[in-house]
């Protein structure tokens, strides 16, 4: 039973750090204004809307069964407050402050109609501090950082994320996107 | 019936919405939504509202309300 809680919480922690990866480069690419594998823009859109909901769902899993796991030892504060935990506190206060900054992210998302554009999208570029956090604390705080498997896995996800970042960054990127002909909902239903 | 108010100084031409309400709205040259029956403010037939309100929920610059007409 206890080590099946520590697979669990190892397993939900490296699938949504995967996860994670995947919401950030939806998340820059659709803010290119670009169509993307043949998507339309709002399927882009919903599709990092919807990755970050069930990135959410898998760390509520990560952090419930290692908060369960009777080796990690966690108290109900290290699950909410940074840098409290008696086991590697800064790696694991990492995870803690990444979790936060997630429910900020998600939560401020889901009410954006209230927050109103500037205000979310302030609280949006947490999104580029939280990202490297969960990284460090996925690659520091477990049983598994050194070895080759989880190492691969951080390396790829970094390499991604990395190069969406440049891209975010290049100047052709806020240029206006070259016209591309568009996937129509109704036009192609009727068609 | 109800009509898309669509915000011009917060709208970026991302043209999100019109990708979700052909019906209503083709693109111009830069993206930005053009009404297909010339009013500015485009009448939304009952079975797009559904639709109307995704487009809403979905614009990156929140530009878009869908406004309730009273009849
Ligand atoms: C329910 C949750 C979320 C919703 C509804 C949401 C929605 C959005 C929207 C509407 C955009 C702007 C796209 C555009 O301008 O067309 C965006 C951008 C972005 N999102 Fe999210 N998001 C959510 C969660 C997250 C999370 C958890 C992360 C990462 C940790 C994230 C990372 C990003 C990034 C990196 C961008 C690009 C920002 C930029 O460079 O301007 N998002 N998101
Ligand atoms: S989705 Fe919003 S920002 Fe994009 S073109 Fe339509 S109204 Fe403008």
């Amino acid at each position: 039973m206890t080590e099946t809680l520590w697979y669990a919480g190892r397993g939900t922690g490296v699938v949504s750090l995967v996860l994670l990866t995947i919401v950030v480069a939806l998340g820059i690419g659709a803010r290119s204004g670009r169509t993307a594998f043949g998507l339309p823009r709002f399927a882009v859109n919903m599709l990092h809307r919807n990755a970050a909901l069930l990135a959410l769902v898998l760390l509520a899993g990560h952090v419930g069964s290692l908060y369960f796991d009777p080796y990690a030892q966690l108290r109900l504060v290290d699950v909410v407050l940074p840098f409290t935990g008696a086991y590697r506190p800064f790696w694991l206060g990492l995870g803690t402050l990444g979790f936060d900054l997630i429910l900020a992210l998600v939560a401020s998302s889901l009410l954006r109609h209230r927050l109103g554009a500037r205000s979310w999208r302030i609280v949006h570029w947490l999104a580029y501090l939280c990202w490297p956090v969960a990284l460090m604390h996925g690659l520091q705080t477990g049983s598994d950082g050194d070895s080759w498997w989880l190492r691969t896995v951080l390396a790829l996800c970094a390499a991604l994320v990395l190069a969406a970042v440049a891209w975010r960054l290049s100047s052709p990127f806020t240029q206006f996107p070259a016209r591309v002909t568009r996937r129509v909902r109704a036009l192609q239903e009727t068609r | 019936m109800s009509h898309l108010h669509i915000d011009w100084t917060a709208c970026d031409g991302r043209g999100l919405c019109a990708e979700l309400l052909p019906e209503l709205l083709a693109e111009d040259d830069w993206g930005y939504p053009v009404a297909r029956h010339g009013k500015t403010q485009p009448t939304v037939p009952r079975h797009l509202e559904d639709v109307a309100r995704r487009a809403v929920d979905r614009c990156p610059a929140l530009a878009l309300r869908l406004v309730n007409d009273p009849s």
